[in-house]
């Protein structure tokens, strides 16, 4: 089919011999609910309408193929014209996935294979930040238009923004390629970073005498040691070709940092032969001149010497008879994993997910959460190390980590007993938590989970005082720290958590002893967003529901395989649900509906069973508080002792009571986002939901572009900074988001940076959570796309408010209710340095001064103006007496007994 | 009586030997064409650095390839820059910029470390119309596996790179930190060195008590520091074939008179033009006017060295130490 519409009829049927007994329709795509899938019912009607009555009327079948980016083979072809050719053809199957539950997939003969001869397959394994696809992709240019050759690429990546794994499969041959699917049989691997080695089957592909290249930094001579076994194994019982290169090292002496790609794709063509030598090396060279020809000649001629250096670097290894390796592949997931971890997860973690069959799916599509815990990346180099001795105990550190990879928590001192003797812990010694007094603290770094980020390093304020460079935590390598803090963490996991109330000390400490139910996300090392999601899920976790807009923080939240969201050691945790740009605003205010209404007909039914229930049961479930953890574990524990009773009662009205029973218990609704969908896409939405009046927290994770999509300009881009759309530097300002919600009145509105001032950040977070109406937080929110050192992210927040290129404020419906403040309070000082001083420190600012100055002078001089009009703007605001009307939050009454409200009926 | 202010430096000529040195004062037309009217002799340009030019692309670079190729959806983080503009194709703007406003010689300045392909910026310099180059040369030997010999050397390739890449003039700017300056000045001057400027002045380290953080920390010259360069021309003079430029601590008309009869054929000027403006070029050269006037000078190439260790009736005093000197007069008196 070239043409869907308009459906062609006559076409369709004029093109099929009246010979055809059979039709299998194979549609990429699954309509729930209908009858067969478009194309399926199509073909059904054009044959009922015009197959000529001469002929028998074929029979038709449909069948799904390819969905969720899954293969499409030539054996998967095969088995639907082996299903069409059999005596009784399933009407409707399914082909690429094993359908154990309708059984209604078609069985694939693996074997079966249609690749013609003469192609040479080869697969390069790298990491997302080691140019591994752009090299590839070059070499399928150079391949393409310089040899007779035919050539095709395709890349894989994975979902994760740190320690990315990328797989690239390039095809040629002297005929045209047509293979749209996976190598499944490689004549060349190369494995770009060797501690892939130990995680992946890298060398699964390769077919019986293939060629291996791996960048090692052991030679040829050593290197056979440091393998796993399984690969000794799998390069003997094939017969691999084995070649190594150190191109960490050449690229390094040829100034090039990490970027391995040159060196590792010189070796490629060296050792395939697919271009005699030295026109291959003289065809790279002009693909670099082509590439990052613009950059300078220092860029090309640092990529020149790479190449040049490859070749020498590269050996072949001469493979030992047998596999004498003292250690194997590390499992996928550690042995304590629960089961579905094991029989799903780890199976999606090893690349094998395509093959588990839809009886190893959750029924509901509802995924467990707390996965990201078992999959140990250990990406980090260096580690962060405590030096309890200097440490001042103030918290930071634990609370601005993107992967929730240091923690701090307080114990008995008994407790010290069991640790491993390497575990650190000093005698808690904050006055301001008399709760604690008497115990123990701890600073300990989750070593696998950690990215090595460093963050926590930039803003640990203690120093030593013999060695002002050392601090109160320090990076080391992690090699030889990991086992011992891999104990100590272990041993810290198995500590109670604390408590303490919140309202005792400043939030910010007593935040951080609580636990993460948001942790090692694969979001971006030194990541700006992560910190403040973590920190809604230490002080609302057990309670949180969040609505997730795409972007960022739906790709690190819950792309597969694994989950962030994690639960406490009563099973309590964050629900998550991802919905799209453009309505996630509505998706969370239809949470809040849906969780009113079922809270609504709980209170109903506990009115009409308080008798059965018993009066004071019901009565406290009905008006108890549930502001403070310890209101809400209370009413837990009701709900407990309610369900025991509608248990024992049976009654229809019981259960349905007791189907309900658990919407007693709060729920904090959170809807979380980037700017991309607050400001721009989402925005007509969030209007919408700020207008409602609702009970819910909205939380703009401001990055000041679309970071997921690779730093396109939004609305909330700052004059002059340089973006996607925007490569000249934006000409106009960033729209004032906070200042368009209070406009409303009756909106919660805080504008925050963490590492400007985390005390307002948590404070907020807090008043944003307990105003029972819209709360707005727009959260600063550093970037990779800023062209930023990311372990100084939180130094560069803290001159971003200094400059006044962002004012940290509140706005608090509570205060101008009455008349007797001000709603609006600022949070951030009168700024202390110039724009500029904070701007020229970040990329894509200093670009533009780099690229065209004097554009970049004059838009800087608008953006200084537009800092200086608006912290005149917020300061009078500030000043000025607004009182707010009795804000109409449409929940907060309980409905009179009897009289159901709006909603329910 | 008329009096010639012309000197002669690199080969070129200049109406009068007062030099505006680099600084930020020469780093635009507008203030370059102020000093112009105050009355300079010649111009030298702001540094280009080695790393401006390696370094910069570099990290341009590096800015273009950070995060790319993470996800299928973002490829990179940043647009292409269009068309590359880095330093140094600014300052070559800048040179043509100068070169076309200005009818002083225009000086470029180059300041780097390392011999190696960066000095074929020097060649781009000639073509954008520089009538003379300033090498500045800063290596801070803290290895302490690095000999002084082998500094020194690195001095002299250094040199030798920048004169092979380019046919105008080249004058060298090196600190006094040598074993023996007058060596080390005929080496240089060997090496392809059609001046010598005396001497460079570094921004040192200081500590911040506030922060317990160390910064580089600029103090701007003073007259007393003159005193150094004064000596070494004097020394100088007349026993290397190359031009002579006083640097670091010219703030009066006293100064520039001082060194001019000391055996220096321009003087560099910076600090006292950042303190005072542009105008004080006119102040400085009108001094020296009326002094020579005063003493019947008929010409600053009548003046020039002097008071030279070849001409003047001491030529030991430019080699004595303070201390011996004071010795002496205390024991004079008891003579």
């Amino acid at each position: 089919m070239r043409l869907y519409r308009p459906f062609d009829t006559a076409a369709f049927v004029a093109a099929l011999p009246q010979t055809v007994r059979a039709i299998a329709v194979l549609d990429r795509t699954k309509e729930p609910g209908a009858i067969g899938e478009p194309l399926y019912q199509d073909i059904v009607t054009a044959l009922a309408e015009a197959w000529p009555e001469s002929a028998p009327m074929p029979r038709v079948i449909g069948g799904r193929y390819g969905l969720s980016s899954k293969e499409y083979t030539p054996a998967m072809a095969k088995a639907a014209l082996d299903e069409l050719a059999g005596p009784k053809p399933k009407r409707h199957f399914t082909v690429g996935i094993v359908d154990d539950v309708t059984h209604l997939s078609l069985a694939v003969d693996d074997a079966f294979d249609t690749e013609p001869p003469g192609v040479t397959r080869a697969v390069f394994y790298g990491l997302g930040a080691d140019g591994t696809v752009g090299a590839t992709k070059n070499t399928v240019k150079i391949i393409g238009e310089n040899t007779p050759l035919h050539a095709q690429g395709y890349f894989v990546y994975d979902s994760k923004k740190s320690g990315a794994i990328t797989v690239s499969h390039l095809r040629f041959g002297p005929k045209p390629i047509e293979s749209s699917y996976l190598i499944r049989r490689a004549d060349f691997i190369a494995c770009h970073q060797f501690e892939f080695m130990e995680k992946l089957d890298v060398l699964a592909l390769a077919r019986p005498g293939a060629t291996f290249l791996l960048n090692s930094p052991y030679g040829p001579d050593v290197v056979w040691a440091k393998l796993p076994r399984e690969a000794q194994q799998q390069i003997l019982d094939k017969r691999l070709r084995f070649f190594v290169v150190d191109a960490l090292a050449v690229a390094k002496e040829a100034g090039l940092a990490g970027r391995i790609n040159t060196v590792t794709q010189a070796c490629f063509f060296a050792i395939s032969g697919v271009l005699p030598r030295d026109e291959a090396i003289a065809e790279i060279k002009q693909a670099i001149r082509k590439t990052y020809g613009k950059r300078g000649e220092t860029v090309l001629a640092r990529n020149f010497a790479a190449v040049d250096a490859s070749l020498a670097a590269m050996a072949e290894v001469k493979v030992p008879g047998r596999a004498d390796s003292t250690f194997t592949r590390r499992p996928i997931v550690p042995k304590a994993a629960p089961d579905f971890v094991q029989r799903v997860t780890a199976m999606m973690l090893d690349g094998k997910g395509d093959l588990l069959p839809v009886s190893a799916m959750p029924v509901d599509g509802t995924f467990p959460t707390g996965t990201t815990q078992w999959e140990k990346r250990s990406i980090a180099q260096e580690i962060p190390i405590w030096d309890e001795t200097i440490c001042t105990q103030c918290a930071i550190c634990p609370l601005v980590c993107p992967h929730a990879a240091i923690r701090m928590t307080a114990f008995r001192p008994e407790e010290m007993q069991r640790a491993p003797a390497t575990f650190k812990a000093v005698p808690y010694s904050r006055k301001e938590t008399p709760s604690l007094a008497g115990m123990m603290y701890s600073l300990q770094v989750a070593p696998e989970d950690c990215t090595g980020c460093g963050i926590c390093v930039d803003v640990c304020p203690s120093r030593s005082k013999t060695e002002v460079k050392h601090k109160a935590i320090n990076m080391a390598p992690k090699l030889e720290h990991l086992e011992a803090e891999r104990a100590n963490y272990e041993f810290f996991l198995s500590l109670p958590e604390v408590r303490p109330a919140l309202d005792t000390i400043d939030g910010l400490r007593g935040s951080q002893f609580r636990m993460p139910l948001f942790e090692y996300s694969g979001a971006c090392s030194g990541c700006g967003e992560t910190p403040y999601i973590k920190l809604i899920s230490q002080l609302y976790g057990d309670r949180m529901v969040v609505a997730n807009a795409t972007g960022c923080s739906s790709i690190y939240g819950g792309n597969l395989p694994t989950t962030p969201y994690s639960q406490n050691a009563a099973g309590q945790g964050p629900a998550w649900a991802n919905s799209l740009f453009e309505d996630n605003a509505e998706f969370g205010l239809g949470m809040r509906l849906a969780i009113d209404a079922q809270n609504d007909l709980a209170k109903i039914l506990v009115r009409e069973l308080r008798g059965a229930i018993g009066e004071a049961l019901a009565d406290a479930l009905l008006d108890a508080k549930q502001d403070s953890d310890e209101e809400v574990a209370a009413q837990r524990e009701r709900v407990k002792a309610l369900k025991t009773v509608l248990g024992k009662l049976g009654t229809p009205e019981a259960k349905r009571l007791a189907a309900v029973a658990d919407s007693l218990v709060v729920r904090s609704v959170w809807i979380v986002g980037g700017d991309g969908w607050a400001y721009d896409i989402g925005y007509g939405g969030l209007d919408h939901v700020l207008a409602s009046g609702r009970n819910v927290n909205i939380l703009v994770l401001d990055t000041e572009v679309y970071s997921n999509t690779g730093g396109q300009a939004s609305k909330a881009t700052q004059r002059g900074a340089v973006a996607k759309f925007a490569a000249a530097g934006k000409s106009i300002g960033k729209k004032d988001l906070g200042m368009i919600a209070m406009a409303y009145g009756n909106v919660y509105v805080a504008q925050v940076a963490m590492g400007a001032n985390p005390v307002q950040t948590v404070r907020t977070f807090q008043e944003a959570a307990s105003w029972p109406g819209p709360s707005l937080i727009i959260a600063y929110s550093h970037c990779i796309a800023h062209g930023i050192d990311m372990t100084t992210g939180m130094s560069h927040q803290r001159d971003a408010v200094k400059s006044g290129y962002l004012t940290l404020y509140h706005y608090d419906p509570r205060l101008g209710m009455g008349g007797a403040d001000q709603p609006l309070k600022l949070d951030s000082r009168k700024p202390t340095i110039p724009l500029e001083q904070f701007t020229m420190k970040e990329g894509r600012y200093a670009m533009l001064a780099q690229a065209d100055p004097a554009r970049a002078k004059e838009l800087s001089k608008a953006a200084q103006a537009d800092a200086d009009a608006r912290w005149q703007l917020y300061e009078q605001i500030a000043g000025v007496h607004r009182v707010v009307a009795e804000p109409s939050t449409k929940k907060g009454e309980p409905p009179a007994a009897g009289a159901p409200s709006e909603e329910v009926k | 009586m008329s009096i010639d202010l012309k000197s002669r430096y690199l080969g070129l000529e200049l109406a009068n030997p007062v030099v505006a040195s680099a600084s930020p004062l020469t780093g635009s037309v507008d203030s370059l064409k102020r000093l112009e009217d105050a009355g300079v002799g010649a111009v030298v340009l702001p540094s280009l650095f080695e790393e401006q030019i390696e370094h910069e692309e570099m990290a341009a670079h590096n800015l273009m390839l950070y995060g790319a190729e993470l996800s299928p959806e973002a490829r990179g983080f940043f647009p292409e820059m269009q068309p590359h503009d880095s330093g140094a194709a600014r300052y070559l703007k800048l040179i043509a910029d100068a070169r076309k406003a200005l009818s002083v010689p225009v000086i470029a300045s180059l300041n780097g470390y390392t011999p190696g392909g960066w000095t074929r910026i020097a060649k781009q310099f000639e073509e954008a119309g520089a009538h003379a180059i300033e090498l500045n040369v800063y290596f801070l030997a803290a290895d302490p596996a690095d000999t002084g010999a082998a500094v020194e050397q690195r001095y002299v390739d250094l040199v030798a790179s920048v004169r092979a890449a380019t046919r105008v003039p080249v004058a060298v700017k090196v600190a006094p930190y040598f074993s023996a300056m007058a060596s080390m000045a005929v080496r240089l001057v060997q090496a392809g060195a059609s001046g010598l400027v005396l001497f460079n002045r570094f921004v040192q380290p200081d500590i911040m008590l506030e922060e317990l953080e160390v910064a580089p920390h600029l103090v701007l010259s003073t007259s007393d520091e003159l005193r150094l360069a004064l000596r070494w021309i004097a020394i100088l003079h007349g026993r290397v074939e190359a031009s002579l430029a006083a640097t670091g601590g010219a703030h009066t008309a006293d100064d520039v008179i001082k060194v001019l009869l000391a055996g220096a054929d321009c003087v560099m000027v910076a600090s006292s033009l950042l303190m005072k403006g542009p105008q004080h070029v006119d102040t400085l050269v009108r001094g020296v006017e009326a002094w020579m006037r005063e003493r019947e000078y008929e010409s600053v190439a009548q003046m020039k060295g002097s008071l030279s260790q070849r001409s003047c009736p001491d030529p030991d005093a430019f080699e004595r130490s303070n201390y011996m000197k004071a010795l002496k007069s205390y024991a004079s008196e008891f003579a």
